[in-house]
């Protein structure tokens, strides 16, 4: 049942110009990115070689990519969320999933693994690009793997909360600017924290950039991946309980 | 008999505008049950939540014997539901629409296609069947939004203004699958056209201001007591002459040889009154049944307290 509803979500994605054109964008950005991380290393190479501990490949090419990567996702998740739901409710399908021997959860389940097959093309483009570096040069694979880690669950945590605004408003764009609203706010709220130079502990761990950062330079901590697992959860489970009092209000 | 669908006490309020009020009705097998009322008089809240889409503000629903409610998922399995505006993904082909909609009722794998292909065949979509959606005419668009609600062969079939948009050979094939499936299952549809309750339910329920205002059930054979016959004759004969035939129990002329005959109980079938007309000579040109009261009490029911 979550399958026949995440593949129809996922069709429906790539039936329409809207994801082809975002990963297009996002494709041709990232390659130039790394392109330019390409030409700042052989810049520097000699001055590296000299050096005792220089940083590699991972440190100057992999690690700033996935967190291009990441910062784009955040610009493109909201939209290719925005219609999850809200188009749904708007064009009145929603009704053919109501009607059907379904639970709200199952909707939900499905809609989000659907969005998650989408990103994860977005996860393997851009593994394939870090990964092409081992044609000329080594890697640290475990740092990539963290790395990599790290940037599925920024884009799973920002598909659950677009998700969520998905099911508050049968317009998309609403959706969206909701789902851009609180992405920010999660990714710059550690700004005030570093104003103040000390900064607040609190703020620093709803901050997303603190967990996603600390996985970017290899340290995978239990603490991070629940922090992460914490969005996701809460997110659906608003979104579940949501739609469950849709059939309630007028 | 259990019945397919049982409402007690149902109530919907918005705000505090009462969409529906202390409805209960039941479904049996084998009924075509219409759902008739002017606009905003609770039909579709009504089909909603019998569809589950709409949570009741009190009162219970059971679905072939199972509760709404508290058991949502297999109560859903019984229903097949069609909404005011059709829930189609105009990206999608026809058939690709259709076997979403069949797994999504927990058809499996192998019999999928076969049910696709029933349903289409059914609702008269074989041609368009690789057409995406949102290329049909509104009439397609329709017929995919019936396929849709019984590709899984439903035992409670809820169809919301089933005719909307539609042609009227259209129309004729779509009421007529409509009794096709009322011959088994249970139907239960919503209209405000008089004479599709007439051609295709079994049984009518009015309602007005969301309260049920009348129930009645309509009876197939043209000719029961009470009824009458709008006849149309090239060789007129007396009006008298008409009156006397058996069954008849008085006519009127409504205009140079047009005459409705009032069939009084012992009235033969609508057949052989037909045959003795042919055999007077007088040249039927048209003979048509009429039920009557059904309108009459509509307009009483849906004007008569709108002016008091």
């Amino acid at each position: 049942m979550i399958l026949t509803i995440a593949g129809r979500e996922l069709r429906s994605l790539f039936l329409s110009p809207l994801a082809w054109s975002l990963l297009a964008m996002m494709q041709f950005i990232l390659a130039w990115l790394f392109l330019v991380q390409i030409e700042n290393f052989t810049r520097l190479q000699p001055r590296l070689a000299s050096m005792e501990s220089a940083p590699g490949l991972t440190d100057l090419i992999v690690v700033p990519l996935l967190g291009n990567v990441a910062i784009i996702a955040l610009l493109l998740v909201p939209l290719l969320s925005m219609r999850l739901i809200s188009e749904e409710l708007r064009s009145g399908t929603f009704s053919l999933l109501l009607s059907a021997p379904l639970s709200i959860y199952q909707i939900v389940l499905g809609k989000y693994l659907g969005l998650l097959a989408m990103l994860g093309v977005i996860l393997s483009m851009s593994a394939v690009m870090a990964l092409s570096l081992l044609a000329g040069g080594e890697l640290d694979l475990g740092r990539l793997a963290a790395g990599l880690l790290g940037l599925g669950l920024v884009l799973a945590a920002a598909a659950a909360i677009g998700l969520y605004f998905s099911t508050l408003s049968p317009q998309p764009v609403v959706a969206a600017v909701g789902s851009y609203g609180l992405l920010l706010f999660l990714w710059l709220i550690n700004l005030a924290a570093g104003a103040e130079g000390r900064g607040s502990a609190l703020f620093a761990w709803i901050a997303m950039p603190t967990h996603f950062d600390r996985l970017l330079s290899g340290l995978v901590r239990s603490s991070d991946l629940i922090y992460f697992m914490l969005c996701i959860g809460i997110s659906l489970i608003l979104a579940t309980r949501r739609l469950e009092s849709l059939r309630t209000q007028p | 008999m259990e019945p397919l669908i049982k409402t007690e006490g149902l109530y919907r309020y918005y705000g505090d505008h009462c969409a529906v009020r202390a409805l209960g009705f039941e479904l049996y097998p084998g009924e075509v049950l219409g759902l008739l009322g002017p606009n905003g008089a609770g039909k579709s809240s009504t089909l909603r939540m019998i569809a589950g889409n709409l949570a009741p503000s009190a009162g219970h629903i059971w679905l072939n014997g199972v509760k709404l409610q508290t058991d949502p998922i297999r109560a859903k399995r019984a229903l097949g539901y069609l909404p005011e505006n059709p829930p189609l993904y105009p990206e999608l082909t026809v058939d690709e629409y259709l076997r979403y909609c069949a797994r999504l009722h927990r058809i499996s794998g192998a019999a999928v296609d076969e049910a696709v292909s029933v349903a289409k065949s059914r609702c008269g979509l074989d041609e368009v069947g690789r057409r995406l959606i949102g290329n049909l005419s509104k009439g397609y668009q329709q017929r995919a939004g019936i396929a849709q609600a019984i590709v899984h062969d439903p035992m409670v079939v809820v169809l919301d203004e089933p005719t909307v948009g539609l042609d009227p050979i259209q129309i004729r094939e779509i009421r007529s699958l409509i009794c096709n499936l009322g011959h088994e299952r249970g139907v239960i549809l919503s209209t405000h056209i008089l004479p599709e309750v007439q051609a295709t339910c079994s049984r009518v329920l009015i309602l007005h201001r969301g309260e049920q205002a009348y129930t009645a059930s309509l009876k197939q054979d043209a000719c029961q007591s009470g009824s009458s016959l709008l006849v149309r004759l090239a060789r007129p004969p007396e009006l008298a002459a008409i009156a006397a035939m058996p069954g008849i129990r008085s006519a009127d002329q409504l205009a140079q040889g047009q005459y409705r005959l009032h069939l009084d109980e012992t009235s033969p079938s609508a057949s052989s009154l037909a045959e003795q007309l042919v055999m007077a000579g007088w040249g039927v040109e048209e003979l048509v049944p009429e039920r009557p009261g059904l309108e009459q009490i509509f307009v009483r029911i849906t004007s008569g307290e709108q002016g008091g």
